[in-house]
């Protein structure tokens, strides 16, 4: 898989994961998430473990910065970076 | 459901312990309100306060069954010695999950081996399920260290904990601290006369201008209830769960042996249809109760997203059909019941307790609706593609 197709299909399945939880499906990859009021403990809860389990990385407190978890890109940014792609 | 061969040893180890060092004793803790340091001890030295701290910080590295095996156990014996396995286990879990590595590796040692007991310090006096307002503040000095002042009550263990997971705000964020035992500017009052838990050793603690390095932060402000608490109310209630299902084998038991003794109207109470009825919905609800926490424990060792929610769902169902057995573990022995000769009017008084610890049952059935609305709006968002698709 190239480099773009990889980030393509991280993008996807976090988007998959999303559509649970936002009310509007078709979230942009810049949209700000916290800004769509789903940013509740039990969404925070669920990503942490879905992003562990999906992309086989360990989420730690160096992590804990609101940059990383406010779009769908940034989210993808930081998977990329503890998969030790960035 | 089938144990592998490691977790039935385990469970006889655990029903051993219990047996002999805890069942026998949990009403003389009960009527003087405290856990005698022998058994706290005891945990320590069979390694169950380190029972989920992961091995390369000295802890055990159980799995959740195991783990819930041995919750069930401990809830069968004593609820106010679940207690504090529960809020010890609930500060070894956010260190181990959002520790800084410094922190993890100062205190989870210290924490498994129970040379440190840990207590989890959330609720105030005006503030319960609404756990995101605490009121408690931390503010920032000029020397760069911080500042907290407040007060949390109903603090289980708290007359003895070393160790303190405190939340408060700062700058309208939430955020999680350690607080050691000694530090000036904390100070404790114990908490007596309590409906259940009696041996819980529950405090009000005050803090009034403790101060507090950076080291302590827990995680990052603004962090601190969504994931720092999440992450240690998520293990309580499962601790919670599982104890309900061994608080309810308690009852069970208790009423079995109390049937097949106790005679009215010329035969055991065991030959009455109206006992009879409420022994098979204990029996029934003991077995349902058990298979919810064991597929959430078995969830949350597969890390898989959905142990939350069935997690939420075996604490609401556990404790809620523990307190529905208790009472009629009570209304079985009679007037017997309401006395201290008896366990049951502990069982009865402790289930009540399940029923608001660790997020109270009315938050449980909030989470639980909302998440299967979620759900819900998923299948019909999936059903739509498909038509669109067709």
């Amino acid at each position: 898989m190239t480099f773009q197709a990889k980030i393509m299909d991280t993008t996807q399945k976090i988007k998959s994961f999303l559509v649970k939880f936002i009310r509007d499906a078709d979230v942009g990859d810049d949209e700000d998430l916290f800004a769509t009021g789903l940013v509740t403990s039990l969404f925070a809860m669920h990503l942490v473990l879905f992003l562990e389990k999906e992309f086989q990385v360990k989420v730690d407190n160096k992590d804990l910065d609101f940059d990383n978890f406010r779009t769908v890109n940034a989210i993808v940014a930081l998977i990329e970076k503890k998969q030790g792609g960035g | 459901m089938e144990w592998t061969p490691e977790q039935s040893i385990a469970q006889e180890a655990f029903k051993q312990f219990v047996d002999e060092t805890v069942a026998p004793f949990a009403d003389a803790w009960d009527r003087d309100e405290r856990l005698p340091e022998s058994v706290i001890r005891a945990l320590a030295d069979r390694g169950y306060l380190g029972a989920t701290i992961p091995v390369e910080w000295g802890g055990g590295g159980m799995d959740s069954i195991t783990f819930g095996l041995l919750c069930e156990e401990i809830g069968r014996g004593s609820a106010s010695l679940l207690s504090l396995l529960t809020v010890h286990g609930m500060v070894c879990q956010a260190l181990t999950l959002w520790g800084s590595s410094e922190q993890q590796q100062y205190w989870l040692p210290r924490l498994a081996r129970g040379e440190t007991i840990g207590a989890f310090a959330l609720t105030e006096p005006n503030i319960g399920s609404d756990a995101k307002n605490v009121e408690a503040r931390i503010t920032r000095l000029e020397n760069g260290a911080y500042r907290l002042d407040g007060e949390k009550k109903w603090i289980s263990c708290g007359q003895i904990a070393d160790l303190f997971l405190v939340f408060a705000q700062f700058e309208n964020k939430p955020v999680a601290f350690l607080v050691e035992g000694d530090r000036a500017g904390l100070t404790r009052q114990p908490l007596s006369g309590l409906l259940g838990f009696r041996a819980a050793m529950l405090a009000l603690l005050t803090f009034d201008g403790c101060e507090l390095p950076e080291a302590n932060m827990v995680g990052r402000p603004g962090f601190g209830f969504s994931h720092v608490a999440g992450a240690a109310l998520d293990h309580g209630r499962f601790c919670v769960g599982c104890g309900c299902v061994g608080l309810t084998r308690g009852c069970l038991e208790a009423c079995l042996e109390y049937t097949s003794q106790r005679k009215q109207f010329g035969v055991h109470l065991r030959e009455h249809p109206l006992i009879q009825r409420m022994i098979t919905d204990m029996i029934t609800h003991i077995e349902a109760a058990r298979l919810l926490c064991l597929h959430a424990g078995r969830m949350k060792d597969e890390r898989d997203p959905r142990s939350i929610m069935a997690t939420s769902t075996a604490k609401y169902f556990a404790s809620t059909m523990a307190a529905r057995c208790a009472a009629d573990a009570v209304q079985i022995h009679g007037a017997n019941g309401c006395g201290p000769d008896y366990p049951v009017q502990r069982y009865f008084r402790d289930a009540k307790i399940m029923e608001i610890i660790e997020g109270s049952n009315q938050i449980q059935q909030t989470i639980i609706a909302k998440y299967g609305h979620l759900d819900h709006i998923k299948d019909q968002r999936s059903r739509d593609k498909k038509s669109r698709q067709v």
